[in-house]
């Protein structure tokens, strides 16, 4: 039986604002892939819209039963992503020198993205159950500590830097969020800072050419310094109105790298310009902030804090990839939530989505229930 | 008490956090609006200037692949340079009439080229499309000249690798050949990518990553015309490293002029620390038909022919050693015991077994024999007694320590073991059991025994050297440009014989009468001034027929006459030369192999001789 209030609570809110993301983001692909369109291009968008249909029925599904019921699975999901981890770097294929994916008959995903979940899970049951009357300090943290590390150092290993810095910085946001003692922070960096050159010294010569040319793109001209360039290019060029719909220049000649996943919004600022690109943050600004007032809004910790954890997926994602295609962060390979092009990334994203529209529609059960479920 | 989830206090601390995060979220997307704004207002301008004239490309920079010399220095494989013509498709305004000029200047086919020209505007329309490899001096001179009115060519240099002798050592330098997909894939090839050439075969292979190199890149702004008129940032291509090899070129030259004109193969190497001096094969094939990338007929011609030009048979050819096997039988019973020096056999000209009969290669026989006698005249009937006495198993034990029946470990690709049988193997292979008329047969190295050429120098080097079966090596050193050693070779030695020193020196001096002595079967090998010792071996293809139907070689077939070996080493108290030739259906090896050993020997220890090369040129 359906209760009422559910259908009374359904945050349309949330699901117009998926849907208008969803219509940019198709309209930027056709632009995108419509120079080679006859090669497959057209092909790509055709898929998109699968994936988009796929999204918003996973979306729809992870609304229909109470989040509260995860709480249990959080451990349980958590060791299997674990496993699954080892699992990849022990049998996984290596493709361009890293080991990420794996398959499962004609299935291939990448067990860091349901890492990424997971993470967020194991974080929000234990912030819920243990603590939380006062600031957190050190002493009270080696666990999380513990639960953050494990994935990080397995993804780490793939290698995958962009998508282990990004758990770290998903959890780490979750742990600020439940409030840690000031001290312990300042403690945190200060070892951190302490720690930093004794591992850098312990590293091999190709491994700190890595990271050097992670943090500055310009060392490495031929790779990731080219294609920030020419992003940077497409943006400026673009400047207040932008080219037009399908006239981005450097789209059509193919300066751009990847124009339809990783610097998908670089097409859209070359041929909207800044008002179109203002536009679409807007609209994830807002979205972030309605996000964060479903959080407020709930009347129960574990439903707070594994919301939170999803806005910061969706935060991080935005700041990261924007950052990175307008040169002011390094280059990673993190998609833009909802607009890249890509299957596995857009239907996580839509199910986490999902889990933020069961808490918003949950919040009034904690209310009035509360008792019984005492 | 499980819940505090519930607990308004614990809540309202978390509601307050959020209030700290929007503000986080509202800086954060402050900064990235006023990047934005940076970027496409305050340097709009500049950026929009740069996409309408964006003109900055990637350039490949392509790494010098690595020299290989021979061990005295002389440049056996070096790179030149080859003109290559491009055309960039989004700069021909009419593709038609170009095409047609570029095909009267360079003679390339205007029809294909339209093609590869649309493929390739369909895709990258900037990106210059190649039309044609290696044009000629005659061609490039042409095209430059007209170069004013032929918008959208260009000619691009790149380094070609050229073997400097054609054919020589083609087997053991190896090919280059286009990457294939499936390598790309593997991941072994990390600096290498589509359409890039890599060591197929030979050393060109073993090496194929330090002789690559490191692919470098410009990042550089051209013009209109795709003439580069900047240069942003640049990454130097790291040359391949060098490599010298332990082969001898004036050796290896004589060894493969020696064949000339049979099939076979030739392996000389120096006995004291395994380093393979020559090392040749024939029939052979030039690696620089590979090149320019050869059409299909010739490919055929080579890969297909019965002739086998691609087999590098030092290290793939499995061969009855016929008498040389001799040695190991001739080693084996002094160590076991069964015989000894002294102790003679009565060669009648045939030996029986049962109903059988088996003959000695002298139809009359050699009377009475020692072991001495039996080596240096290669008595069958002597070695039938003395395999009988020893049993197969025995004889697969010495052989196996001597080397053979499995890889020399050269570490070149496809190196076949050969075959020792035992009767194990045979029960394994066949499913029955070994016949003692098989040990007879196996004693003169006949039957199932099989044997590759490097396995013989191998193992004639072992027999003189004290003993140590060195693993043979082609390597000496491969550097960085700079000199800097990446590699330098040490004699391996994989094993030291079990044979008690006076049995070696007994076997090393019959070898010296084989040469040298009177009724001795190599006496073709024979040298003034220096002192040979060797085998020979005739290694029948087919069965041996009755007396009365043995024919005359030259009115056998070809493909049914005996493969002639002979395996040498000189000086005999100073080993510096192991040589085993092998000539496929060239009938006796005393006549047909014995000189070529000969030869070889005489102009590695009278290095005086050898002649002045002439340099390496294209």
């Amino acid at each position: 039986m359906i209760d009422r209030r559910l259908i009374k609570n359904f945050d349309w809110v949330l699901l117009l604002l998926l849907l208008i993301l969803a219509g940019i983001s198709l309209l930027n692909l056709y632009s995108a892939t419509y120079a080679i369109r006859d090669v497959g291009g057209a092909k790509i968008f055709m898929k998109q819209i699968y994936w988009f249909l796929i999204g918003f029925a996973v979306l729809l599904a992870f609304t229909t039963f109470n989040y509260y019921k995860l709480e249990r699975l959080a451990y349980p999901a958590y060791f299997t992503a674990v496993a699954l981890l080892v699992v990849v770097l022990l049998t996984g294929k290596i493709t361009s020198g890293s080991q990420r994916w794996l398959h499962l008959g004609s299935v291939s995903f990448q067990p860091s993205e349901f890492a990424k979940i997971a993470v967020v899970l194991v974080l929000a049951r234990f912030f819920s159950e243990k603590g939380g009357y006062q600031a957190y300090r050190l002493r009270d943290l080696w666990q999380p500590f513990l639960m953050i590390a494990v994935p990080f150092a397995l993804i780490l290993k793939e290698p995958d830097l962009g998508s282990a810095l990004f758990i770290g910085l998903v959890s780490f946001s979750m742990v600020l969020f439940v409030k840690v003692h000031w001290k312990s922070i300042l403690i945190f960096f200060l070892s951190c800072m302490a720690v930093a050159p004794l591992i850098w010294f312990r590293l091999k010569e190709y491994q700190q050419m890595r990271i050097l040319t992670f943090l500055s793109p310009d060392m490495d001209p031929l790779g990731s310094g080219y294609h920030i360039n020419q992003s940077k290019i497409a943006i400026g060029s673009g400047w207040l109105w932008g080219k037009g719909f399908l006239n981005g220049t450097q789209t059509r000649l193919h300066f751009l790298p990847e124009q339809h996943t990783d610097f998908a919004f670089s097409v859209l600022a070359e041929e909207w310009g800044l008002v179109g690109a203002v536009v679409l943050l807007m609209i994830y600004l807002f979205m972030i902030l309605w996000g964060l007032n479903i959080v407020k809004s709930s009347k129960e910790r574990f439903g707070a804090i594994l919301g939170f954890g999803i806005v910061a997926i969706v935060f991080w994602q935005v700041v990261i990839n924007v950052g990175m295609v307008t040169g002011l962060l390094p280059v990673v390979g993190i998609p833009l939530a909802l607009f890249s092009y890509g299957g596995s990334s857009l239907v996580t994203t839509m199910a986490v989505l999902g889990l933020l529209m069961n808490i918003s529609m949950r919040r009034f059960m904690f209310q009035e229930d509360q008792d019984r479920l005492f | 008490m499980k819940r505090s989830n519930f607990d308004p206090v614990s809540v309202d601390v978390l509601s307050r956090q959020v209030k700290i995060a929007a503000l986080c979220v509202l800086i954060a997307f402050g900064m990235l609006i006023i990047r934005l704004w940076y970027l496409q207002i305050v340097k709009g301008s500049v950026y929009r200037s740069k996409s309408e004239y964006n003109r900055i490309r990637l350039e490949d920079v392509v790494p010098f692949r690595g020299m290989i010399y021979d061990r005295n220095g002389k440049t056996l494989v070096k790179n030149r340079p080859s003109y290559n013509l491009y055309v960039i498709p989004e700069e021909v305004q009419d593709s038609q009439a170009l095409l047609e000029r570029l095909s009267a200047l360079s003679g390339i086919d205007p029809k294909e080229a339209a093609e590869k020209l649309s493929q390739g505007a369909k895709h990258y329309p900037f990106k210059p499309v190649c039309l044609k490899r290696d044009i000629s001096r005659d061609q490039l001179a042409r095209i430059e000249t007209h170069m004013y009115d032929l918008a959208g060519v260009m000619i691009k240099v790149k380094p070609q690798r050229h073997y400097c002798y054609g054919e020589l050592a083609s087997h053991l330098l190896g090919y280059l050949g286009e990457i294939s997909e499936e390598q790309l894939r593997s991941g072994r090839y990390k600096d290498n990518k589509a359409g890039d050439v890599i060591g197929k075969t030979g050393i060109e292979r073993r090496w194929q990553s330090d002789l690559n190199g490191r692919r470098g890149g410009a990042q550089v702004e051209v013009d209109a015309a795709g003439r580069r008129i900047r240069l942003i940032s640049r990454k130097p291509a790291v040359s391949g490293y060098d490599i010298g090899l332990t082969i001898d070129k004036t050796l290896q030259d004589q060894a493969e002029r020696a064949l000339e004109g049979n099939h076979g193969a030739i392996v000389a190497m120096d006995p004291m620390n395994g380093e393979v001096l020559a090392m040749a094969s024939n029939p052979s094939y030039d690696p620089n038909v590979f090149i320019k990338g050869m059409d299909h007929l010739t490919w055929r011609r080579i890969s297909l022919s019965k002739a086998f030009p691609m087999q590098n048979r030092a290290l793939t050819g499995q061969y009855p050693p016929g008498s040389v096997f001799k040695i190991v039988v001739a080693l084996a019973g002094l160590q076991e015991g069964v015989i000894t020096p002294e102790d003679e056999f009565y060669c009648s000209g045939t030996f029986s077994l049962g109903k059988y009969r088996y003959r000695c290669w002298k139809r009359y026989g050699h009377g009475h024999v020692n072991l001495m006698r039996a080596l240096i005249e290669s008595c069958d009937v002597y070695f039938y007694n003395l395999g009988k006495k020893l049993g197969v198993d025995k004889i697969a034990f010495y052989a196996k320590q001597l080397g053979l029946g499995k890889p020399t470990g050269i570490g070149l690709e496809n190196e076949k073991s050969g075959l020792i049988p035992t009767r194990e193997w045979k029960k394994r292979r066949w499913g029955v059991s070994w016949q003692t008329g098989e040990t007879i047969s196996t004693a003169i190295g006949q039957s199932f025994v099989l044997v590759t050429p490097i396995q013989m120098a191998v193992l004639m080097s072992a027999v003189f050297n004290g003993g140590t079966i060195y693993k043979p090596q082609v390597t000496r050193w491969v550097r960085k440009a700079d000199g800097e050693a990446v590699f330098e070779m040490s004699p391996e030695a994989k094993e030291k014989l079990n044979i008690k020193p006076p049995y070696l020196e007994m076997v090393k001096e019959a070898l010296q009468g084989v040469v040298n002595g009177p009724h001795g079967t190599g006496s073709k090998a024979r040298l003034k001034n220096i002192s040979v010792a060797g085998k020979t071996g005739t290694a029948q293809v087919v069965a041996m027929g009755d007396d009365s139907k043995r024919q005359d070689e030259a009115d056998i077939p070809w493909k049914y006459r005996d493969h002639a070996w002979f395996v040498a080493v000189a000086p005999v108290g100073d080993p510096k030369i192991a040589v085993a030739v092998l000539v496929e259906h060239g009938g006796h090896g005393g006549s047909a192999a014995a000189p070529i050993a000969k030869g070889l020997i005489e102009t590695y220890l009278d290095k005086g001789k050898a002649g002045e090369e002439k340099a390496c040129n294209p």
